[in-house]
């Protein structure tokens, strides 16, 4: 089984793998989100963090979504040098845009970029939320939890320039996801004739989805308050 | 007559083949193991040999010049592969494709080497579809068939436009098989310049390693020249720019004779020349000529002014349209033969009616039969063609008629064999185009993908048996025998000769001058004064290319221009002994049109009487004139009669 | 479509003497090009003037001449087989250039295809993919009869779309990672769709994947690049099959 993570095609399927646990989880974390700008009191949206804070599935998947994200890291880096080493002399002229887009040769430069913002993204809220704390305290319906959404919209409230950079972020996500979420299936070797053009639409959709979805969030705050 | 023992079977036509079978030698597999077998070239005829003899438990060396074994020049045929496997239930048969390829040939070629072809015809189907061959199928999921040129029934199969190149896939991906399991030794790369003999046998050749340049010698038990056509001598044909004749003519110069060389097929369909820059020659395939309609200008103003793109082709009125191939040849019309098609053209356009810059072009035409099926139809059945056609010469045929001219094609003659394909050098063996024996003077469409393939799968690996079978004590080939040292000091010595000549022309400059001398008067019509005349101006050429040709970079690195000298140097010799073979055949027969031997409407008249041969041209020192064999031709299950296709 | 003259022309070429020598870029200049002539035409041209300057000509691969025997290679402004679509070297014409133009002319770049001379390169690597797998093993001889086995026309069609692959590189050559997954699923797709080839379907694509691993071909990242550049078209659908079949390879050991 070792051989088969190195090879050219398992080095892949475990980028698809874990590709496509990502696409789910930011389905999931797309969903929760928009509750930010459907309730301005902020209560569901503490409700369901709250929910996904405490709920025993949810602690179980988040070590593996933590690996998720690691292991479709670090195989990157692995992939990308492989790849690159394929090529020890480089062209002296190069024309291939006439061929291919931009963004599917540059996954690993998308990647990298959402992976600073993810980083970002993480001091920001989950770092605090998890671990420094000093988060205030309210309490729904008689139960105690985070005020949450105070940490976020107080955030999108007040920064220019952190809107600025959760709008880049999702956009970087969606071009990101334009490529890799067909990319996944066809590596899986779920795709054909008739199914090619059509997982590259649904992808392009879901890029969509996901760049307009997180991008709103942060325009929503700067606009509205 | 003992050297040209032709060693055909005694008995009934059909049963020939069989019987030799059941009389010739078999080696056993243990014995196998130990002998060695070289095969040089592995285009259809080479790979498929190569392949099966490996398989047979024979160790096999091949040898190809192309960087892989698939390049070989049968990857370019396009339109099918004949066989009789009356799938199509429109009563063909073995008996009656034996007929049609002798009578294509305008009986110049030998009864029982035809008929075995067309027996083990139905086999080669068989073998390419288990090896993969997607050749095309009906919606029942059968095989398909197309007819051809020359015959009435339908026994073509095919993949796409692209037939020769799947057919040798399928023998490539069988020679693979053998290399991956050690049964093959695999050069490419390497280019065979001379074939060693010891005790009179075949006992190896002497290669270059087109990369690093060194002379290498490989031995075995026998050696196997599959090494194509010599079609090149013209400079422009639709080979291969590395398609030559030099192997072949090292086994001429060894004592294998050849044969017929003056059968070569000039094929009517190619896209015409351009100016001076030209390099080679693209066929379109002979199936255009089923929908498109020949024509030139009726009026010779009109093609003054095509020729100086005055007007163009649309502009001339549908009455001022000379469609000559419909009106020489009515019931036949635009599918006359290959040779009669080509002869046609060329006496349009030497009568002043070509359409091109240069006057030497017809029109192939399908607007009619656009405006009869659809473009819709003409696209499905010709759509690569077009594609092709458009992206060579950026006209686009739904719109414009396409120009065509002849050009040469396939040579039909080659390295005598005998009935097993052993040239007269015992151990020696020719296979596929590279031998003289089943076209004749004249090769039907879709019938040389055929003969490569039965040569290799079905005929060799039987017949080099009865030899091998006598050789099993023979030790293995000892490369530091004298014979061999000779061997590669006269081709180091060639080659340095070749090198150090240091003129101020370089190659292409000779090969050019070979090619317009050979295509003038050694071409699509010959006469003895110009044959005579193209035997002297050889010679000069010859002798300035041996004082003048400059070859730059270096001998042991990688040098085409070293490679094509040496080509070149035997196209020069391959052209003279064309031309000599032309001079001695006075008959018009096939490919080969002799003016002094035509009917009263200028039609090629065959000269049974004098001419019903195999010339064999044996080797009789540098700078002698060859000394003539002749194979008389025996014909006990056909009557000779004379072609028309009025 | 009348042809016409390129008055002049400068050609920025790749030249390395052996496999061990560095290389460089030189650039030479020609004049009065038909734009009619194909571009390998041109090269000749060229190389006939170097000649007789005294100078060294160009190497580079080139065969049959009319796109198929895939011998021909170069990297043309940036492009495998140039500034057309559907063609190789051979079948690019001069009338796709411009008069006054520099036109660069690289070899195929890749770790599995080495430099031989100038433009020359070595291409064994594919040669040894297919051995290590891309047939179907039968013995010639004793096999069924043609119309044994019937084969849907769609499945003969797929199956000659896939083979007809002529092997010339432009697919690594064009791929940023030059990985040579196009032309591996090209054979494992022509032979699976094929019932004579699918009992061999899983190991053949096992064997061929882990050879070119082994050869130093880089991993497909989908860009597809690889179908556009390649001069028969041939689609990436067929990396997606031989994914399915490598995996379900590798899942059933």
């Amino acid at each position: 089984m070792s051989k088969f993570l190195t090879a050219s095609i398992g080095r892949k399927f475990i980028m698809s793998i874990s590709g496509l646990f990502l696409v789910m989880f930011l389905a999931v974390h797309l969903s929760v989100n928009l509750l930010l700008i459907f309730d301005d009191s902020g209560e569901l949206f503490n409700i369901a963090a709250h929910f996904m804070v405490t709920n025993p599935l949810i602690r179980i998947v988040e070590p593996l979504l933590g690996l998720g994200f690691l292991v479709h890291i670090i195989w990157s880096f692995f992939l990308e040098y492989q790849n690159w080493k394929a090529r020890p002399v480089k062209y002296n002229q190069k024309n291939p845009a006439v061929a291919s887009t931009w963004t599917s040769r540059n996954m690993l430069v998308l990647g990298a970029l959402v992976l600073v913002f993810l980083i970002i993204h993480i001091i920001n809220f989950y770092w605090v939320i998890r671990f420094t704390g000093g988060v205030q305290e309210i309490t729904i319906n008689g139960e105690h939890m985070e005020d949450t959404y105070s940490l976020v919209a107080g955030l999108f409230k007040t920064s220019v320039i952190y809107d600025i950079i959760y709008v880049l972020g999702g956009i970087l996500l969606g071009f990101h996801l334009s490529h890799g979420f067909w990319s996944a299936f066809h590596t899986l070797g779920l795709s054909n004739k008739q199914w090619m053009s059509r997982l590259q639409i649904i992808g392009k959709i879901y890029a969509v989805i996901i760049a307009v979805g997180f991008s709103i969030i942060p325009l929503y705050f700067l606009i509205k308050f | 007559m003992s050297i040209l023992d032709s060693k055909i079977p005694e008995g009934p036509l059909a049963e020939k083949w069989n019987k030799h079978k059941s009389n010739i030698k078999v080696v056993s597999p243990a014995n196998k193991r130990k002998l060695e077998v070289i095969v040089v070239g592995t285009g259809l005829g080479g790979a498929s040999a190569a392949a099966s003899l490996a398989e047979l438990g024979y160790k096999v060396k091949a040898f190809c010049y192309q960087d892989s074994p698939r390049r070989a020049h049968s990857i370019a045929a396009q339109g099918g592969i004949n066989a009789a496997k009356n799938y199509q239930n429109d009563n063909d048969s073995v008996f009656r494709l034996f007929y049609d390829t002798i009578k294509g040939g305008d009986y110049r070629a030998r009864e029982a080497n035809v008929y075995r072809l067309a027996e083990v015809s139905p086999n080669i189907i068989d073998q390419c579809v288990a090896q993969g061959v997607p050749f095309g199928r009906e919606y029942g999921g059968l095989l398909d068939n197309r007819s051809f040129g020359g015959v009435l029934v339908s026994r073509t199969f095919y993949a796409r436009g692209q037939t020769g190149q799947q057919l040798l896939l399928g023998a490539y991906q069988a020679l693979n098989r053998q290399i991956s399991k050690g049964n093959v030794e695999m050069y490419s790369r390497h280019e065979m310049l001379d074939v060693v003999k010891i005790d009179g046998k075949a006992r190896g050749i002497i290669a270059r390693d087109l990369v690093s340049g060194e002379i290498k010698r490989f031995g075995a038990h026998a050696v196997v020249v599959a090494t194509g056509g010599y079609g090149n001598v013209f400079f422009l044909s639709t080979n291969a720019m590395g398609s030559n004749g030099s192997a072949a003519w090292q086994c001429y110069k060894k004592g294998a004779m050849m044969s017929n060389p003056c059968f070569v097929q000039i094929h009517p369909t190619c896209i015409p020349v351009h100016g001076d820059q030209q390099s080679k020659l693209t066929l379109m395939s002979e199936s255009l000529r089923n929908d498109g309609r020949v024509w030139v200008p009726k009026k010779n103003e009109d093609a003054e002014k095509l020729r100086k793109g005055e007007i163009g082709p649309n502009d001339i009125p549908e009455d001022d349209r000379d469609f000559y191939l419909e009106r020489r040849y009515p019931s036949y019309g635009n599918l006359v033969p290959r040779d009669v098609a080509s002869r046609a053209a060329k006496e349009r356009c030497d009568a002043g009616f070509g359409v091109n810059a240069e006057g030497k072009a017809v029109y192939l035409d399908f607007k009619y039969a656009i405006e009869r099926l659809g473009k819709d139809v003409i696209k499905a059945r010709y759509g690569n063609l077009f594609q092709m056609y458009e992206k060579i010469t950026d006209v686009d045929p739904y719109k414009e008629p396409m120009m065509i001219y002849p050009a040469i094609h396939y040579s039909m003659g080659g390295t005598w064999v005998d009935y097993n394909l052993m040239t007269t050098v015992p151990g020696l063996y020719s296979i596929g185009e590279a031998n003289f024996s089943d076209h004749g003077a004249n090769r039907l469409g879709a019938s040389a993908l055929m003969q490569g393939l039965a040569d290799g799968y079905f005929v060799l690996p039987y017949t080099i048996g009865d030899y091998l079978a006598d050789e099993i004590l023979t030790p293995k080939a000892d490369t530091n025998a004298l014979e061999f040292e000779e061997a590669e000091k006269a081709v180091t010595g060639r080659i340095e000769k070749l090198f150090n000549i240091k003129g101020s022309k370089p190659v292409d400059y000779f090969h050019k001058k070979l090619g317009h001398v050979m295509w003038d008067y050694v071409g699509m019509s010959r006469n003895a004064e110009g044959l005579k005349k193209a035997i002297e101006m050889i010679k000069e050429i010859r002798e300035e290319f041996w004082k003048d040709v400059k070859i730059p970079g270096e001998l042991n690195n990688l040098n085409p221009e070293l490679e094509k000298a040496g080509r070149v140097a035997d196209f020069l010799d391959i052209g003279e002994l064309m031309a000599h073979d032309a001079l001695d055949r006075n008959e018009s027969c096939g490919g080969h049109f002799r003016e002094e031997s035509v009917t009263e409407d200028g039609e090629a008249k065959r000269d049974d009487e004098q001419f019903t041969y195999v010339s064999c041209w044996e080797f009789n020192g540098e700078g002698k004139e060859p000394v003539l064999h002749k194979e008389d031709l025996v014909f006990e299950n056909v009557k000779l009669t004379q072609r028309s296709y009025k | 479509m009348a042809d016409k003259i390129l008055k002049k022309l400068n050609i920025k070429v790749w030249r390395q003497n052996n496999a061990q020598d560095k290389g460089r870029f030189e650039t030479y200049t020609i004049e009065n090009i038909s734009t009619g002539s194909s571009f390998l035409e041109m090269l000749d041209i060229l190389n006939n003037n170097l000649i007789e300057e005294g100078k060294d000509p160009i190497a580079f691969d080139h065969d049959c001449r009319e796109g198929i025997c895939g011998t021909c290679s170069l990297f043309i402004n940036g492009r495998a087989h140039g500034p057309d679509t559907e063609v190789t070297t051979c079948q690019l014409h001069m009338r796709k250039f411009k008069d006054g133009e520099t036109i660069t002319i690289e070899p195929w770049r890749a770790a599995a295809f080495p430099v031989i001379k100038d433009l020359v390169v070595d291409r064994t690597a594919f040669e040894k993919i297919l051995q290590a797998g891309g047939y179907i093993s039968v013995n010639t001889g004793g096999v069924p009869d043609a119309n044994a086995i019937p084969i849907s026309h769609e499945d003969a069609e797929e199956s000659m779309d896939a083979a007809s692959c002529i092997g010339c590189g432009a697919c690594v050559a064009a791929c940023k990672n030059s990985s040579a997954m196009l032309f591996v699923s090209a054979k494992v797709a022509h032979l699976a769709k094929l019932p004579q080839g699918k009992v061999e379907a899983k190991s053949r694509a096992r064997k061929m994947v882990a050879k070119m691993d082994e050869l130093g071909f880089g991993g497909c990242t989908n860009t597809g690049a690889c179908e556009v550049e390649c001069p028969k078209s041939i689609s990436i659908t067929n990396i997606a099959r031989l994914n399915r079949e490598y995996l379900t390879a590798r899942f059933s050991e």
